[in-house]
């Protein structure tokens, strides 16, 4: 499939090449036949009879023009610019966590020089390495921003830091729309269903019952000065199943699918069969260089996962590309314009605390997420990393124990406090562990119509005295039709614990609205945390293209904090359940009751009584016929 | 006289081949579908059900095999048993016991998933009655030249099937829709197969015509579930679905393989229960349909060095305009009345032994008395 892609590509950047101004005539099989060969073009010049028409002949000229560019002779008005470019980079990167579990990172990202919104130009039509699929989709919907995540699992903080990408567990879909749309429910609506047939997911269940417009926690990571938040939605499916169905259609996005390059290590029985897998597709524009120029859309793919240390290491603390994946690295993408595998190697700079090979003699510094990092690279493009055996195969041996892991400096959980089925609280813990900087931070709740919440037990409390929150927004819930958005700025004292409580109130759905599983319980979406929290080294703001890809998703505004989004657990509630058996039930027991007891009745007014003779028996009337033929007495 | 013999058995060669490849041209047109399509439905929820996602993955794999394209399948599972946090082996969905055959694979497209799989949504599926917004995976656009395949497994009973356990599909909706899609057209020809216990009820209401179906169990009967694997702790295949499978494996695009050949699957010493099938609404003999017909996409090509000169009007598929009841006759018919029999031996010696008594009783010098 890779090479086909490349004579594709190379066929269609012939066919650009000729295509040199828009016409209206443009069929595909006319400039087919001008940029089969480009051999004939010198052979149709001498010879002009070959060309009759004349949008033919004008074609020709083109390429005439193309090909002899740097004369500059020909310069017709309708000459357009060089098409479109596009690169595509992929990258891995392996971080050992200290309980012997290991978080593995995919990103890929295609950059693409082009503009899906822009008017008045033609329709882009012509796909490399964007997907087509998601490009018709950005610009049938206006969409300006993108970002879908399906986990599975949940991310533990406390045993395993930061993650690169956060995403809460199940589908999380925010969207950013572009301001000249009038109608972003419809849009809305229609990209949910659009989307849930592309990654084979249940996402059409998003509508407005579980829909919000947070206005201050999901500003656009991309270029867009949108600070209108009527045109972002965000919407959760905390009950979303992550399985191979979804990783199928995100691994066909890919340019060079799962045939080449570092998507061959994603294999679904090993991805899965971990204690948290997490897989995304993030959209948006962003700048080509530091004043802003051109601006380029980039899309990036990015996989999560940590294998647990029992499970898939067999409890052995070594761990290889093989036992990870099942699968070695043979070559890179040829798309790909760079392929890297990074390894963190920060805690282990002499080597004892586990032994890397095969070594490299590559590294690299990155600070990210508030911390300088320090990588081994293995760059896929070279031949050499693939050694003799043309394989390549990681393999990371641990010597020593490994001590405690540095404490992340912003933490959260969540839980439902009380008992019954009528009345419960909503405790929301968030932890700040830097020992003497104050920082603020952005709470948001989405909780759905039917638990009621009751905002005025709403109390925050910091080490134990009340801490009022300096912006409050909160939209209250309409039954059936809106849930809840509740959205805070908390300032957290320094080495502290902030809790916020609300109590609420379970509501009796109608019968028809309980799912099949009603017993189940019903899930409440992650609430969400986004905060700058100071860093100890000073974060590059530098825009540099070379920058690893991890390092560069979210952009660096200032150099003394970094921004950190943290999910919270989802809450599962149990809400007043009927017996579903129960109409069966009191239909028997009414219709019983009513024909035994009204039938009774009925009878006992209505009929009336009378002596009846009792009928002889068959053979006494049998006899009796015939002795009345016979003419002799009857019997008795 | 031996030459002129030979040289009129030259002559008739050609013409006698060119004859053998107009009839195969004949043959050719007179074929009544262009394109296949597949919509398998699992019905139940919960982890003890397994074997019916099992089921639906195995007809879904054998379908993809033999050629029919994701985006001719329309597959619903009611629950997601692969990635089930109580399944040992995640991403997996296996068929034998030990861990032979892993059905789920590593290309599968589910279409509707987990709460989607309503009656509603699947009525509107075979109808083609969506929402405008569905996607076209959702969609089953299918036209008056496919061929489609139905298959539906869950647990099911006397007339109605039942959907995750909350809402049912009786038989006589499904022949409706049946019928609704045959007056749109949206089908040339439909193979139905269920797997449920009672799954001949679920066929008896069809009155549309070219309808096929195949059922695992008789009205009265249970269809079993075949072996448990004690790695997983759930039964993973119905006996029925099971031996199809097998069956089915043997199959690969080129077979000649008929649809007797499919009822033959599953007889009652292998299968327990007594499979049945329908074929009185179907126009064709079931000897000469193909099983690639419904469960392959396969595209009929003849390659030809001689050109064909097609002078007599090509014979259009058998269209019989089949004269249906209308619905009002149907639903007021009473089941079939029992045909009489004679008393056999066993009530015949009970009355001569009711007489016997009768005249001991009575004595025959009695009998003037009452005569």
């Amino acid at each position: 499939m890779a090479a086909h892609r490349c004579g594709l590509s190379l066929v269609c950047i012939l066919f650009f090449s000729s295509l040199a101004h828009p016409s209206r005539c443009d069929t595909l099989e006319k400039a087919n036949d001008n940029t089969a060969t480009k051999r004939s073009i010198s052979e149709v010049n001498t010879d002009g009879s070959v060309a009759g028409e004349d949008m033919n002949e004008r074609q020709w000229q083109s390429t005439d023009v193309e090909v002899n560019r740097s004369d500059g002779t020909k310069n017709s008005e309708t000459f357009t610019p060089a098409p479109a470019k596009d690169q595509f980079q992929e990258e891995l990167v392996i971080r050992p966590l200290h309980s012997g579990d290991i978080y593995a990172s995919f990103q890929f990202r295609t950059l693409w020089d082009t503009d899906f919104l822009q008017e008045g130009q033609k329709k882009v039509s012509h796909y490399r390495l964007f997907p087509k699929s998601l490009g018709q989709v950005l610009s049938k919907f206006s969409v300006q921003e993108l970002h879908i995540s399906f986990t599975q699992g949940f991310w533990r903080t406390m045993q395993w830091g930061q993650p690169f990408i956060p995403s809460p567990p199940g589908a999380e879909l925010w969207v950013w729309f572009h301001h000249t749309v009038s109608d972003v429910d419809g849009n809305w609506k229609e990209l949910t269903n659009v989307l849930s047939g592309i990654f084979c997911a249940s996402l059409n269940f998003i509508d407005m019952t579980n829909t919000v417009q947070p206005s201050a926690s999901f500003k656009p990571l991309g270029l867009g000065n949108a600070t209108d938040h009527r045109f972002l939605r965000y919407a959760t499916l905390p009950r979303e199943i992550v399985c191979t169905e979804n990783l199928t259609p995100w691994k066909k996005l890919l340019p060079c699918g799962s045939k080449a390059g570092l998507a061959v290590l994603m294999k679904s029985e090993k991805l899965f069969h971990s204690s948290f897998h997490s897989q995304a597709v993030h959209i948006r524009p962003i700048c080509q260089d530091e004043q802003c120029t051109s601006k380029a859309w980039e899309l990036r793919q990015t996989l999560n996962v940590v294998f647990d240390h029992y499970t898939s290491g067999q409890g052995k603390k070594e761990w290889s590309l093989f036992k990870m994946f099942s699968r070695t690295l043979t070559e890179a993408c040829p798309l790909a314009s760079s392929s890297k595998v990074y390894v963190d190697i920060t805690d282990n700079p002499e080597g004892e605390l586990f032994e890397l090979s095969p070594a490299t003699p590559l590294l690299s510094q990155a600070v990210v997420l508030g911390d300088r990092r320090t990588y081994s690279v293995y760059d896929l493009t070279r031949a050499e990393t693939f050694g003799q055996l043309r394989s390549f195969n990681l393999l990371l041996r641990w010597k020593g124990d490994s001590g405690d892991m540095l404490r992340p400096l912003l933490h959260a959980e969540r839980y439902v406090a009380g008992f019954g089925l009528q009345t419960g609280e909503i405790h929301t813990v968030i932890y700040n562990n830097h020992p003497y900087r104050a920082f603020p931070v952005l709470l948001m709740d989405s909780v759905p119509w039917y638990l009621q919440l009751y905002i005025h037990t709403l109390t925050v409390t910091s080490k134990s005295r009340d801490n009022k929150p300096s912006y409050i927004h909160y939209q209250p819930a309409k039954d059936r039709h809106r849930p809840h958005l509740l959205e805070m700025l908390i300032q957290l004292p320094p080495h502290s614990m902030t809790e916020v409580t609300v109590q609420f109130e379970r509501a009796l759905l109608k019968w028809t609205e309980y799912t099949p599983d009603p017993n189940h319980g019903f899930y409440v979406g992650s609430s969400v945390i986004s905060a700058l929290v100071p860093s100890m080294v000073a974060m590059s703001t530098n825009f540099t293209q070379d920058q690893p890809l991890f390092s560069s998703f979210v952009p660096v505004k200032e150099e003394s904090s970094y921004f950190v989004r943290v999910y919270t657990e989802p809450l599962l509630v149990n809400l007043p359940t009927p017996d579903f058996s129960m109409p069966y039930n009191v239909i028997c027991l009414t219709c019983t009751v009513v024909a035994v007891g009204y039938g009774s009745f009925y009878n006992l007014l209505t009929r009336t009584f009378q002596v009846d003779e009792p009928s002889p028996p068959l053979a006494k009337r049998l006899a009796n016929f015939i002795r009345r033929i016979r003419g002799v007495p009857l019997l008795a | 006289m031996r030459i002129f013999a030979f040289i009129h058995l030259l002559v008739s060669i050609p013409h006698g081949y060119s004859n053998y490849v107009e009839t195969k041209a004949g043959q050719f047109f007179s074929s009544g579908h262009t394109n296949n399509w597949a919509v398998l439905v699992c019905t139940s929820r919960f982890w003890f059900n397994y074997r019916h996602v099992a089921n639906t993955l195995s007809v879904y794999r054998s379908v993809k095999r033999l050629g029919i394209p994701d985006s001719h399948i329309v597959l619903m599972l009611a629950d997601d048993m692969a990635c089930n946090y109580r399944n040992p082996k995640p991403a997996t969905v296996f068929s034998h016991k030990n861990m032979e055959l892993n059905v789920y694979g590593d290309d599968v497209e589910v279409d509707y998933r987990g709460y989607e799989v309503t009656v509603e949504n699947f009525l509107r599926v075979l109808t083609g009655r969506l929402p405008p917004s569905t996607p076209r995976s959702k969609r089953l656009l299918s036209d008056d030249r496919s061929n489609i395949l139905i298959y539906l497994t869950g647990h099911g009973g006397n007339g109605f099937l039942k959907f995750q356990d909350s809402e049912e599909i009786s038989n006589m909706e499904l022949a409706d829709a049946f019928e609704q899609m045959w007056q749109k057209r949206r089908y040339n020809e439909l193979l139905f197969i269920i797997d449920t216990c009672q799954g001949a009820s679920m066929y008896e209401r069809f009155y549309s015509p070219n309808l096929m179906a195949l059922a695992s169990s008789q009205v009265g009967e249970d269809s079993l579930s075949h072996q448990p694997d004690l790695a997983i702790g759930v039964h993973l295949m119905d006996k029925y679905t099971f031996y199809l499978l097998e069956f089915l494996e043997e199959v690969h695009p080129a077979s000649q393989a008929n649809m007797n050949d499919l009822f033959k699957v599953c007889p009652q010493s292998q299968c327990v229960s007594t499979p049945g099938h329908r074929t009185d609404l179907f126009q064709r003999d079931p000897g000469s349909v193909l099983i690639t017909d419904f469960f392959g996409s396969v595209r009929k090509v003849e390659i030809t060095k001689d050109t064909i000169n097609l002078t007599s009007p090509v014979e259009p598929p058998i269209q019989r305009q089949v004269e249906h009841s209308f619905v009002a006759d149907i639903s007021s018919q009473k089941p079939k009345q029992k045909d009489w029999h004679p008393p056999d031996g066993f009530i015949l010696g009970l009355w001569t032994l009711i007489l016997l008594v009768f005249f001991q009783t009575y004595g025959i010098k009695h009998l003037k008395h009452i005569f």
